[in-house]
């Protein structure tokens, strides 16, 4: 067989039926208000390792519903809770990344 | 009885305005073109945030003009000045000079089917919020499965749309959709709800309670992005095509229903009264108002008066509320006030 050189691509598309949904759903039974989430990205723009790491709960809680590998993310978050006391919908964001973390292991 | 005041219109605007109206003393004329008052708000089944019966809503207002003469299924056919008021003839015969008009004329549902590419009326189980409402009143619809384990809902469709001639927010479909999305949840407890946003606009009282109560109680989903396809599995699923725009990502996913929130758009029904009465439409296609801060009311036509949506996108509590203003108004046009 000639190699011409083409490859294929990965689909990047994000197919809601076929992600694994279970690490969420425990999530939320731990954290209940992790549901209330609006993206509004306060606790990304007052972490202290988001400019470092990237690390955003928001990124973290969005990922996990749409099959991201957030590991990395969970690793680098040192559990200040800067993003609990701003977080406009009151989630316990802190709690959220503990338990994940959990999830997890 | 005082002067003649006609209204043109009986919906909710029409309807409170007659009341209105006919307490203060004229002899009011309510004229609507279907067999039935109450307009798009009788189709509905209930309102948000009080989730209250429309029923009883509308029960409650043609209760309070039992006194008002009223002519169903009958249109304006000519309107014109005269005699320091507006001769008018209606298609049922009669003919009334009246001192003032009031526009009351609403709005139309964008047509669904227009947008192809979401399949109204092509595949087997995509119905518009309307649909949806008539259906929770107690009509049959086929399209709506016995156990949906999947529901999405589309907001803006028609609306926000240049493509579609539409420029304007349609303000209530993302209320609705979530008020849908809600009810949906509470009959079907296992199924997945998905909501198609743009952005949320929840601006009234209640509303952001509504979208909280969604997520928290209801774990309903909310997916930033337009849809942009919707195509037919061959087991009869419908696969719904976005970008999750904040993961930057495509997205794709199973349903067994579908739900379109067609926006309001401008009552092209209207237009032979607009061109007779020489009324200017404004550049969104709805009625232009003297202005739109304090005026929105006034037509810039002695004698002519808008309340309601035939001047733009509107809620039901904006609608009565012009409809009242309007009724005022028109008494002091008529008081030379």
């Amino acid at each position: 067989m000639i190699d011409f050189g083409f490859t294929l691509s990965k689909s990047s598309t994000v197919d809601l039926n076929k992600i694994d949904h279970s690490r969420y759903d425990q999530l939320v039974k731990l954290v209940p208000t992790a549901r209330m989430c609006m993206n509004c990205g306060s606790c990304g723009a007052t972490c202290t390792v988001s400019e470092y790491k990237g690390m955003s709960v928001r990124k973290v809680l969005y990922g996990i519903q749409r099959g991201e590998d957030v590991k990395a993310m969970l690793s680098s978050c040192m559990l200040c809770g800067k993003c609990t006391m701003v977080c406009p919908r009151g989630i316990n964001t802190r709690n959220l990344i503990l338990n994940l973390c959990k999830l997890y292991d | 009885m005082k002067e003649n005041v006609v209204i043109i219109g009986g919906g909710v605007a029409g309807l409170e305005a007659a009341k209105n109206l006919h307490r203060l003393g004229y002899q009011t004329f309510l004229v609507e073109k279907n067999k039935k008052l109450g307009g798009h708000v009788a189709i509905w089944h209930k309102l948000f945030p009080d989730m209250a019966s429309t029923k009883a809503i509308i029960k409650e207002m043609v209760d309070d003009i039992k006194d008002v003469t009223v002519f169903l299924d009958t249109q304006v056919k000519t309107i014109e000045s005269a005699y320091g008021g507006y001769q008018i003839a209606f298609s049922n015969g009669v003919n009334v000079h009246a001192k003032a008009v009031l526009v009351a004329s609403g709005f139309e549902l964008f047509e669904a089917a227009k947008k192809e590419e979401y399949g109204y009326g092509i595949y087997d189980h995509v119905i518009t919020n309307a649909d949806l409402e008539a259906w929770m009143n107690g009509n049959k619809d086929q399209r709506i499965p016995a156990a949906p384990k999947a529901i999405g809902f589309v907001h803006c469709v028609g609306s926000r749309d240049l493509k579609a001639g539409n420029s304007q927010c349609s303000k209530v479909c993302c209320m609705t959709a979530i008020k849908q999305a809600i009810e949906m949840k509470e009959r079907f407890p296992n199924a997945e709800v998905y909501c198609f946003y743009m952005d949320l606009r929840l601006f009234g009282k209640k509303y952001e309670d509504f979208y909280i109560n969604a997520q928290r109680d209801f774990g309903i989903h909310f997916v930033r992005g337009r849809v942009s396809e919707v195509s037919e599995t061959i087991d009869g699923h419908l696969q719904v095509k976005a970008e999750d725009t904040l993961i930057g990502r495509p997205l794709k996913v199973q349903l067994d229903m579908l739900v379109l929130m067609a926006g309001m758009v401008a009552n092209n029904q209207i237009k032979p009264i607009v061109e007779q009465a020489k009324l200017e439409i404004d550049s969104d296609g709805f009625l232009k108002s003297s202005d739109n801060i304090t005026h929105i009311i006034e037509s810039g036509r002695d004698g002519i008066f808008y309340a309601g949506a035939c001047t733009g996108t509107k809620t039901v509590p904006e609608t009565v509320a012009e409809a009242r203003a309007a009724a005022l108004a028109i008494h002091d046009y008529i008081s030379g006030l």
